[in-house]
């Protein structure tokens, strides 16, 4: 891209370096993408992440931007039920996907059972993995629905290996995901 | 993170015109290592070009074997129950490879597109990478090269494969799918990657504009007596400092009949040596046919100052895997 590509007042006040990463009009992506239930159309730039959108343009901030990396999973949403690193993922691949973060799990005012059971069992400190880590607790307990053999710790601690937390309340989390598992297996 | 453009074709003929059409384009999987890498500026597309919707998100039985789609994702494959019975060191491998969350978002054709996780590549704060600046030097060569290779590499790059799913695609002997502006054709897995010579900045042998189609696991039955070992600083969700995929089959008076293996962590590309697998055929699995096997693929192994260990755990991981896979045979 040259100088002369660029959108007209642009080139004028911006250092070239800067310049050049302003998309022009052509760039822009138009999406739908429906959140926690309600369908939003959005115009992007694509390099905007799932993680950006959530929190910077619909300030949902839940979802949290820990290492920006996928190596934390502070970021961890449902698409379609499926748990992914929204860090990771371009908003505009998700045209036409349903997202669910945090703010999306509860009902009617009623927390859902792994918020209930994260709070029951203490299963946080500092809470800043915590929506991420009860997002992928949730896609965990779709991954493993209807299956007979029981969900014991050790499965449980590898299955939740995405999702890091400082402060180390592993044996609490893993005390209530096997709690809801256990509820909703029967 | 650079400006590009966006392309979302429907068809695989339409997406490979759009990578002809632009120079610079590249295909987006799950993008969990392109769009990182984005991130860090080591790539730079002029276009991306979103194949996820494409209609290669399919598993089916092929010519006796099993058709992966390449859009597949990487947890689905690994729970597909035509892999688990058949080939349970695929499904191990992918087990082992990232996050639940990654192995949700990367694609199996994706995955074998990952590129190399040396530090020196990732960060271009480095000034000297050969992979990622084609002439500039190798920062790992004389820096901390832990993780780095001790088989075939050159004095241009000592990069690692960081793949699980690739290690046992090599050792399966499993079949890239591919389709380009010339049409399709396919090659082996240890024809798909390379090492990287004077040109490391060249990953695969796969030519410009060509996409992945599909992965076929070959008709073998025996693929049942299986393992995957992976060795890394932490249990779980941690690149591998070494790797072995093992597929053996023994006779019915219990020797080994057939018997492949390859390697992670250890090359630019997973590495494979048929002729070491040879030792095997005829003996008895055991601790004697283990350890002539693993001095075989260790033939001409250079290690460097940070990973001379690497030697000795490829000889103890061999014989554990193998053992592990013999007793499943």
């Amino acid at each position: 891209m040259n100088v002369a590509s660029l959108s007209a007042g642009i080139a004028a006040t911006v250092p070239l370096a800067e310049a050049q990463t302003v998309p022009s009009a052509s760039e822009i992506v138009d999406c739908a993408i429906t959140v926690n239930g309600r369908e939003y159309a959005l115009t992007l730039d694509p390099r905007i992440t799932l993680l950006d959108l959530l929190r910077e343009r619909l300030h949902l901030t839940g979802a949290k931007k820990g290492c920006d990396h996928g190596q934390c999973g502070a970021c961890t949403v449902l698409s379609g039920g499926t748990r992914i690193n929204s860090c990771l993922s371009l908003a505009v691949t998700h045209n036409g996907d349903f997202i669910t973060t945090i703010e999306g799990l509860a009902r009617n005012g009623d927390l859902h059972p792994l918020q209930a059971a994260f709070i029951e069992h203490d299963g946080f400190q500092c809470g800043y993995c915590t929506p991420g880590q009860i997002c992928s607790a949730a896609g965990l307990l779709n991954e493993v629905r209807g299956r007979a053999k029981p969900l014991d710790d050790a499965e449980i601690r590898e299955r939740m290996s995405g999702n890091i937390c400082r402060c180390g309340a592993y044996p609490n989390i893993v005390a209530a995901i096997k709690a809801v598992r256990g509820r909703v297996a029967g | 993170m650079k400006a590009f453009a966006y392309a979302r074709p429907s068809t695989t003929d339409e997406a490979i015109a759009t990578f002809s059409s632009s120079s610079g384009a590249k295909f987006l999987g799950g993008g969990t290592n392109l769009i990182d890498l984005m991130k860090m500026g080591v790539e730079q597309p002029s276009t991306l070009i979103d194949i996820t919707r494409l209609p290669l998100a399919t598993i089916e039985e092929h010519a006796g074997g099993i058709r992966i789609g390449a859009m597949v994702r990487n947890s689905t494959v690994a729970e597909h129950p035509l892999v688990r019975d058949r080939y349970p060191v695929l499904s191990q491998a992918i087990l082992a490879g990232a996050s639940p969350q990654l192995r949700n978002m990367a694609t199996i054709g994706g995955n074998l597109m990952q590129r190399t996780r040396c530090s020196y590549f990732y960060d271009p704060t480095y000034a000297h990478c050969n992979k990622r600046l084609p002439g500039s030097g190798c920062d790992a060569i004389d820096g901390y090269n832990r993780m780095h290779a001790i088989l075939g590499a050159s004095d241009q790059c000592i990069a690692t494969n960081p793949g699980d799913m690739a290690v046992a695609l090599m050792a399966l002997d499993a079949r890239i799918q591919v389709l380009g502006p010339q049409g399709p054709r396919s090659r082996l897995a240890g024809d798909f990657f390379r090492l990287p010579g004077d040109t490391p900045n060249i990953d695969t042998n796969l030519r410009p504009g060509e996409l992945i189609t599909a992965v076929d696991l070959p008709p073998i039955d025996w693929a049942t007596g299986g393992h995957y070992l992976k060795v890394r600083d932490r249990n779980s969700y941690a690149f591998a400092l070494i790797s072995v995929a093992a597929v053996v089959g023994l006779d019915s008076n219990g020797s080994i009949r057939r018997a492949q293996l390859a390697l992670g962590g250890v090359a630019h590309m997973p590495w494979r040596v048929p002729d070491a697998e040879r030792v095997l055929i005829g003996q008895t699995p055991g601790d004697g046919a283990f350890r002539d096997v693993a001095e075989a693929l260790l033939k001409g192994a250079k290690p460097y100052a940070h990973n001379r260990f690497k030697v000795e755990l490829v000889r103890r991981s061999i014989a554990r895997a193998l053992e592990a896979a013999s007793t499943r045979a």
